[in-house]
């Protein structure tokens, strides 16, 4: 059934037409509830994501990017948290002037949803197609709901969909769980799907047919796709465009391809040089110096330039550079535009140890 | 993300104290529980008369000149009475509470930590324990060695240590899987140490706040004991003063109601304080006023 | 002249001293820990009854390994692999059902008394952090002073003195970091705790249980740097047990692949990553993302 499906193609150079545009966020930020008044943990985060196509949130913990997707949904895990500023626009309606029954009707059926530990998702007393089944009668679909969860669980290359249905969630390997998430997510056929870590718990070779699953669907049913993670590889191997966040902001935004050949932020260029590649051995382990800071605790001036080699000392500790936009790429560097900042770190030897992380 | 951004360094004294008393039933509990030990360890000195002492004044209600709260058939100053069976309360409560801590606490940590046979037996034995009827269990005792204070607080102990037992070997089965025991064990610990020092602090949340429970269902078994009788009949407790009390229902309203009153007050606090404590000590779940 | 005793004292481990002596003896060199064929079972949950006995799974199936001193071997498997039932057995912490895990030419079963507690400072172990490799009501001073008090019999105020020397040794500055809790450190900075406690007994091997998957790329990188050095400075050997290949390929000399309890492939790392010959070697390898947008996902 999946055999003439063309392979991953990259975005096409021509662009997708405006139209095509399904999330818009704008200067996006989060506070909590801090002890001594709100801490801005998200700050003027500005992302698209188009029809058919694959973006990604990169980070590591503390970046905020977790937090920019429960902004999207207005679905935050405490109270403290709130949405603090900026837009987000989904198919052309602007979220904020939806009320709570409204914003219920679009989470599932306009958007999805999948996070990380398929277990935790899952209710361990129902069979899987019943709950399948529950995401559909929660938007109101009573009739053909058992068709409907056939053909899903068809569609996420599940064997002989009628038992896997009347299954618990315990009789299924954790690939299968995962499946079944995003079978409930794109129950009522979404425009776009976004997915927190998806394979983060998943063995690496289950993570390559959940990955493989969500090309092949992005490209059938001209899904978009915001894919969160902190894997540099998943990102290189699955997506189109790439958004990098670090301590609450975004510090880049290209094409995948730009990105990863010529990172022009010194986080972005760091952070691509620790991932352990086929050729690292121990001699060439490259670290960036330091640690994320703290929430609320952000340096002044540009929150990288404590670890950043090119940091000039009067200009990177006391100005917070803007994000620069420069033909489909932005860095958030005051250096942006002098190409001696695409190689950060070859001049600075940094042994990356002494300071803690 | 969270979690970075609450790093005040508060000391675990000062946020465990935070946390008591930040709701408003907490602070009448304690003020409540400070009383009774108050009026416990000074009795003599809170009572208005001798409580034992017998009077012409007999069956005065409350609110007679002299006796706040009455006298009962034997005229006995009813409030000289409650403030004594204080005394018998708290001592029974919290002593056969920390019977039962004791017993079901090191029960519960050698049949969690070794597992096996040993878990298999001794919770059978606590099974039996559980099983047994707690007022058979109190006439066998005392038809066999006599009542007194001393037995009340053995067989009430004997009662609650199985459910103390349970919850401690359920949290030490868990813990004692966790990396850091195994890493005690690699670093050349031996295992009474290891269930001492890495695995005992980590539950003593559970066991302060069954314990505090267990004192308040402590006091309501050692009333109810001695209002069939089987207390001891030469102290003064608020069950004996009910027992008293018994054919005086109706016509000596005051005869039964302080000395209960006085009973459910004083488990509503010891409940009110475990709660509390239950909140506190969780480390997750900090309520905001 | 180096007596075995002089070199005690110069802070080598009993292993060290043992493999020098060895060494001049001209004998061949024996394994610093070997697995024969060591076989552990597990009840599976269910399956028992009250007069039935339960039916029984293999973690581990007949693996044999051997480290010799010196070495970083790496074991690599997915989940179910029994790769973490086969370093808890090594480490001495879980019998096995079958076979026999020597150290030194010596069944560790058979140990008593002072044998025993030699190979407890010899044989350490890291685990991978998420939140229990530490006691939470410790701070992290008293956390690895545990092995100095009972490994090494330390007083408290030597121990106090070692405790600091640890702490510098691995990045962490002692006077601020002595007296912190586990939930106030990051988890890189834990994982450096966890490596301070196991070099606290002078061991000649460490066992390392993903020692850096739940942490971030960047800190990964610093963490595994660490080790690295560690190595080379302390005359370490290292085993390895992890499912991420590039970990294995940064440090690891030989790479053992499991598979559902069994040893698929075994050789240097070289050899096994640039040209495996075992189908789920390959598989792992292929699985395994790269950060090259050149070579997309066979969808």
């Amino acid at each position: 059934m999946m055999s003439g499906i063309p392979s991953n193609r990259h975005a096409d150079a021509s662009g997708p037409a405006e139209e095509d545009v399904l999330l818009d966020v704008r200067g996006l930020c989060v506070d909590v509830d801090g002890a001594r008044g709100p801490i801005r943990l998200v700050n003027d985060v500005s992302f698209t994501v188009r029809r058919g196509e694959a973006v990604a949130l990169v980070g590591e913990s503390g970046s905020g990017k977790t937090l920019t997707a429960c902004a999207v949904m207005n679905l935050f895990a405490t109270p403290q948290l709130r949405l603090a500023g900026g837009e987000v626009w989904l198919e052309g309606r602007n979220l904020a002037t939806l009320g709570p029954a409204e914003m219920r009707a679009v989470r599932g059926a306009r958007v999805g949803m999948v996070f990380q530990d398929p277990s935790s998702f899952l209710d361990p007393l129902m069979p899987v197609g019943r709950q399948i089944g529950q995401a559909l009668r929660a938007h109101g679909r009573r009739e053909g709901v058992e068709a409907r969860v056939l053909e899903l669980i068809e569609l996420m290359e599940l064997p002989q969909p009628a038992q896997t249905a009347a299954k618990y969630p315990h009789e299924l390997s954790g690939g299968q769980r995962q499946r079944i998430l995003i079978a409930a997510a794109l129950a009522m056929d979404p425009a776009l799907l976004i997915a927190d870590e998806p394979t983060t718990a998943l063995d690496v070779t289950v993570q390559a047919e959940i990955l493989k699953l969500l090309v092949r669907l992005r490209e059938r049913l001209r899904l978009g796709v915001l894919l969160i993670t902190h894997d540099l590889g998943v990102v290189a191997q699955t997506c189109q465009r790439v958004n990098v966040m670090y301590a609450g902001e975004l510090v880049e935004r290209a094409e995948v391809g730009p990105l990863f050949g010529a990172p022009r932020h010194p986080y972005t260029q760091g952070l691509l040089r620790s991932v352990l590649g086929r050729s690292t051995r121990r001699e060439a382990l490259f670290s960036i110096p330091g640690g994320v800071p703290i929430a609320g605790q952000w340096p002044v001036g540009c929150r990288f330039h404590p670890r950043c080699p090119q940091a000039e000392a009067g200009r990177c500790d006391r100005e917070a550079p803007a994000l620069q936009d420069e033909a489909g790429s932005a860095s958030r560097c005051h250096f942006a535009a002098d190409p001696r900042i695409l190689h950060a770190w070859d001049a600075a030897e940094h042994s990356g140890q002494g300071v803690t992380a | 993300m969270l979690a970075a951004v609450s790093q005040t360094r508060e000391s675990r004294g000062a946020r465990l104290r935070r946390r008591l008393l930040q709701r408003g039933s907490t602070r009448v509990a304690l003020g409540l529980l400070m009383l009774m030990v108050m009026a416990a360890l000074l009795a003599p000195w809170f009572a208005t008369h001798d409580p034992l002492a017998g009077s012409n004044d007999a069956l005065l209600p409350p609110l007679s000149p002299g006796h706040w709260l009455g006298t009962d058939d034997l005229g006995r100053d009813i409030w000289s009475r409650v403030v004594h069976g204080t005394r018998v309360s708290l001592l029974v409560g919290i002593a056969s509470s920390a019977l039962a801590v004791t017993l079901g606490v090191t029960v519960g940590a050698v049949a969690g930590y070794f597992g096996g046979w040993i878990d298999v037996v001794l919770m059978r034995i606590a099974e039996f324990f559980q099983t047994l009827p707690r007022f058979v269990l109190a006439l066998i005792v005392i038809a066999l060695f006599g009542a007194s204070t001393t037995k009340l607080i053995v067989v009430i102990g004997l009662l609650a240590w199985p459910q103390m037992a349970r919850v401690v070997r359920a949290t030490v089965a868990s813990l004692q899987q966790a990396p850091f025991v195994d890493a005690a064990r690699v670093a050349g610990m031996p295992d009474r140490t290891i269930i001492a020092k890495e695995i005992l602090p980590n539950v003593a949340a559970p066991i302060i706040v069954l314990g505090s429970l267990d004192i308040a269902s402590a006091i309501l078994i050692e009333a109810s004991l001695s209002f069939f009788g089987l207390g001891d009949p030469n102290a003064i407790s608020w069950g004996g003063m009910l027992n008293d009390a018994q054919q005086f229902l109706r016509s000596a309203w005051w005869m039964s109601a302080f000395p209960g009153l006085a009973i459910a007050m004083t488990v509503l606090a010891f409940n009110l304080l475990g709660d509390a404590l239950n909140d506190a000590l969780n480390p997750r779940g900090e309520r905001r006023p | 002249m180096s007596t075995p005793m002089n070199r005690h004292l110069n802070g080598q481990s009993d292993a060290q001293v043992d493999a020098g002596q060895g060494q001049r003896a001209d004998t061949a060199p024996t394994p610093l820990l070997e697995a024969c064929d060591l076989v552990r079972r597990f009840p599976l949950r269910g399956t028992g009854g009250l007069l039935r006995r339960p039916r029984l799974q293999a973690a581990v199936d007949g693996v044999s390994l051997a480290l010799y001193p010196g070495e970083v071997v790496a074991v690599v498997g997915e989940s179910g692999s029994g790769k973490t039932t086969l370093g808890r057995m090594m480490l001495g912490l879980l019998a096995p059902t079958e076979g026999r895990v020597l150290y030194q030419g010596q069944d560790i079963a058979g140990l008593q008394g002072e044998a025993w507690r030699r190979f407890r400072r010899d044989v350490q172990v890291v685990f991978q952090d998420t939140g229990g490799s530490l006691n939470p009501r410790h701070s992290i001073g008293n956390s690895i002073a545990l092995p100095l008090r009972y490994n090494r019999d330390m007083d408290a105020a030597s121990a106090a003195a070692e405790v600091d020397r640890l702490l510098d040794a691995v990045g962490l500055p002692a006077t601020h970091f002595r007296e912190r809790l586990p939930s106030e450190l990051s988890g890189g900075q834990r994982q450096r705790v966890g490596i301070a406690r196991a070099l606290a007994s002078r061991p000649a091997l460490i066992v390392a249980d993903e020692p850096v998957s739940a942490l971030d790329v960047s800190v990964r990188a610093q963490i595994l740097r660490l080790m690295a050095d560690l190595r080379a400075r302390e005359r370490l050997s290292y085993l390895f047990i992890t499912h991420d290949l590039g970990v294995v390929r940064a440090l690891a000399d030989r790479v053992v692949v499991m598979l559902q309890g069994r040893v698929v492939e075994s050789g240097t790392v070289d050899e096994v990553l640039s040209a495996p010959s075992h189908d789920y070697t390959r598989q792992l390898l292929a699985a395994t993302p790269v950060p090259d947008p050149s070579r997309p996902l066979q969808a």
